[in-house]
């Protein structure tokens, strides 16, 4: 297996795979933060949340178009400004979904399933009217694209840097607005005891609602991101929906670490995988590891324990 | 590859062939209004219950609209309904008008088969045209032999089929791979490989003709790796790793979808610049339509091998792509498919007025050998193999999204869907 490459290649062989499994972990946990509150902290399966995050790289993509027309010189910051309104209007199309649809199914949860599931439909089609069935090219500021070579070897992706710096304010951000906050502590409340929380006079129905939204703009963020590295177009969201639940589920729906630690895991074992098997094999060798797991440990990695 | 003795058109036949087609061009531009219906009557030129009436004949459009096949789909139902309007404006097919039923396959193949079945029972079109992918060409191919339907495939495919009932406008993959193999050989002295595509047939299939002609047809070329990733795969950091350390000549990529966006975003992210040729990057899955997602500066500089680009200069293609962003709009793009696409139309004028019929049974044995010179591609020539005679061109990306050609074959390239020696 090593007996083609040098020592010196096999050095930048770990160097650079650890650094690719290291920018997959960061995807994976952007994809997965916005699920990982929704799913974890309200039980609601969001099967749109592909569609929540193609909708923060459609804002990204209408705000370069302006910068680029209006404000070319500061055209190297749009990114930044992109990704604060992608977070508005994803965390806004959320508040307005749980109004609408998601708080009458709060007590039937596998109907959420399907509802979102018709959701991410709807907004597929309503991305293919007004945006139109192909691929639109965002165009990403120079700065962002290119590479730090460190030795012959060894190259650093810079929008792969980028993710991993986003991942990791985001997942703080989420932590201490989770662990820290007053919201974050209503929504843990909730959580464990709906009844009682409300009973104590935590606003449930607010809360919901609040806490839907973050999920969701958390998830245009995301997708925001993802322009750097992958495609924009109606069904893209599609392409993310599978490993965002399998992240979250293999990682314990109800914890945040949870999320972080199976997001960290599978990612390492794809890349490593993926470097000395075929991309597919490394693929279904993955799934086959997650779902041997999960049969042992239904509950995922990390559990909470929770008075039922 | 003529060297080896594939067989061509010679050069002196395509030639005359090309002076007779043109002749013929202007003929048709200066006869007024093309054919009467009175001299066909109905009866007699629709003997098997089609929907043809005095002055007109009906033909379906089955393509995706809706669904993730739409965003390639769209650019061939937008030239068939060209190519239907130009028609008509010259007054139809033996005096009628064309009429079409638009169906949507919806990316789902068992509705492809419905629907199919629902426009040669229901609707009784005279023929088809759609299809995109090869799998939904699969779902519908017992259909249409079953009720003998006639259809119009515009798609560069894998090869390995011939159908009575399929008039394959695009190339097989004989026809896409091996000359621009030859090509980087000869030109750029390409010997190493690395072959990368999308886990499904086309992709697999292609790359096993590439690698046999690498390793049979090509002295001292070797394949260094070859490697497929699930459809819609998004993160390509470890391939591009080992492409790195392979340090192989040419990336022969044939990722398609949204993964395709992906993999050219993160191999310039990763250093690999195309357009410093270290390695080089070849490309059968990537036309002027998945740039515009790509994003020109992602790909600029990566060679594509194909029949057709938008910017080729001949007469027929300048009034084609004048015709086409008029009727769709000045940001259009026209990518090898869509051109496949528009010559459906056209080659079942030709075939059904060289038969004096509709009956499909005598288009099928007219179409075989019918010429289209005002093809936007050029010159081009049904097979009896139910494939077109037609070159293969290399184009290289550039950062406005379009390709500028840098080779074309002499001849016509011939259909070979079962090639010998590649299975």
């Amino acid at each position: 297996m090593f007996a083609d490459y040098s020592t010196a290649e096999l050095g930048a062989i770990f160097a650079m795979q650890g650094f690719a499994g290291l920018i997959l972990f960061s995807v994976f946990v952007l994809m997965a933060l916005g699920l990982a509150i929704i799913f974890g902290q309200m039980g609601v399966i969001n099967m749109a949340h592909g569609e929540f995050m193609i909708l923060g790289a459609y804002v990204t993509y209408i705000v370069s178009n302006i910068f680029s027309a209006y404000m070319p010189g500061l055209f190297g910051a749009y990114f930044f400004v992109a990704m604060f309104l992608a977070f508005i209007a994803s965390g806004a199309l959320g508040l307005l979904v749980e109004w609408a649809m998601i708080r009458h199914l709060y007590k039937r949860p596998l109907d959420t399933l399907l509802a979102t599931w018709g959701l991410s439909l709807i907004l597929q089609q309503i991305y293919r009217s007004v945006f139109g069935a192909r691929e639109v090219g965002v165009s990403i500021p120079d700065w962002m694209m290119g590479s730090l070579p460190l030795t012959d070897l060894i190259e650093i992706p810079i929008n792969g840097i980028f993710v991993m710096v986003l991942a990791v304010s985001i997942s703080l951000a989420v932590y201490i607005m989770m662990f820290r906050s007053t919201w974050g502590r209503q929504v843990r409340a909730i959580n464990q005891n709906r009844v009682m929380a409300g009973a104590v006079g935590i606003n449930t129905e607010w809360t919901d609602r609040l806490t839907f939204g973050i999920g969701c703009g958390v998830a245009g963020v995301a997708g925001s991101a993802f322009t750097m590295i992958g495609s924009t177009g109606p069904t893209a969201g599609q392409l993310y929906i599978v490993d965002t639940f399998l992240v979250v589920v293999f990682g314990g729906a109800a914890s945040l670490l949870g999320t972080i630690a199976s997001a960290f895991s599978i990612s390492q074992a794809q890349s490593i995988m993926e470097f000395f098997l075929s991309g597919s094999m490394a693929k279904v060798i993955t799934l086959l590891v997650v779902v041997g797991i999960l049969m042992i440990r239904p509950q995922g990695l990390f559990a909470l324990k929770l008075r039922k | 590859m003529s060297d080896k003795g594939k067989t061509n058109v010679s050069q002196g036949m395509s030639r005359r062939a090309m002076l007779a087609g043109g002749a013929a061009l202007t003929g048709t531009l200066f006869m007024p209004k093309g054919l009467k219906a009175a001299d066909y009557p109905t009866s007699a030129v629709n003997t098997t219950g089609l929907a043809v009436t005095d002055d007109t004949v009906t033909c379906g459009i089955l393509h995706s609209i809706t669904g993730t096949m739409a965003i390639s789909e769209t650019g061939s139902v937008q030239a068939e309904k060209l190519a239907i309007e130009q028609i008509n404006a010259q007054g139809g097919i033996l005096g009628r008008k064309i009429e079409y039923v638009q169906e949507d396959g919806a990316s789902d193949w068992p509705t492809f088969a419905e629907k199919a079945k629902k426009l040669l029972v229901n609707d009784k079109v005279a023929s088809v045209m759609g299809c995109w992918t090869s799998a939904s060409r699969k779902a519908v191919l017992p259909v249409f032999e079953q009720y003998n339907g006639f259809l119009y495939y515009p798609t560069f495919y894998e090869g390995l089929e011939e159908s009575p009932n399929v008039i394959y406008t695009g190339q097989e993959a004989t026809q896409q791979i091996i000359a621009g193999l030859d090509w980087v050989n000869k030109e750029k002295g390409a010997k190493t490989f690395y072959l990368l595509g999308s886990d499904y047939i086309w992709p697999r299939t292609s790359n096993k003709i590439a690698r046999k002609h690498i390793e049979n047809f090509m002295d001292g070329c070797k394949v260094v790796g070859e490697e497929y990733y699930p459809l819609g795969h998004t993160q390509f950091n470890s391939v591009i790793n080992k492409i790195r350390l392979k340090k192989p000549d040419v990336i022969y990529a044939i990722v398609v979808g949204g993964s395709n966006v992906a993999f050219y975003k993160q191999l310039t992210a990763a250093g690999i610049d195309p357009a410093a040729e270290k390695p080089l990057v070849l490309t059968i899955s990537v036309t002027e339509d998945e740039i515009r997602g790509i994003g020109g500066e992602n790909i600029a500089g990566s060679y594509a091998c194909m029949k057709y680009f938008q910017s080729l200069q001949n007469e027929n293609n300048l009034e084609f792509v004048k015709a086409f962003k008029e009727m769709w709009g000045e940001d259009i793009v026209i990518g090898d498919v869509t051109q496949a696409a528009y010559l459906g139309p056209w080659l079942w004028k030709a075939a059904v007025e060289k038969a004096g019929s509709f009956d499909v049974d005598k288009v099928r044995a007219a179409q075989v050998g019918i010429e289209l010179p005002s093809a936007p591609e050029g010159y081009v020539k049904v097979h009896e193999n139910h494939h077109l005679w037609s070159k293969t061109r290399v184009g290289k990306a550039q950062a406005d999204g379009q390709y500028e050609v840098v080779f074309e074959t002499a001849d016509l390239v011939e259909p070979d869907p079962f090639p010998e020696g590649y299975q």
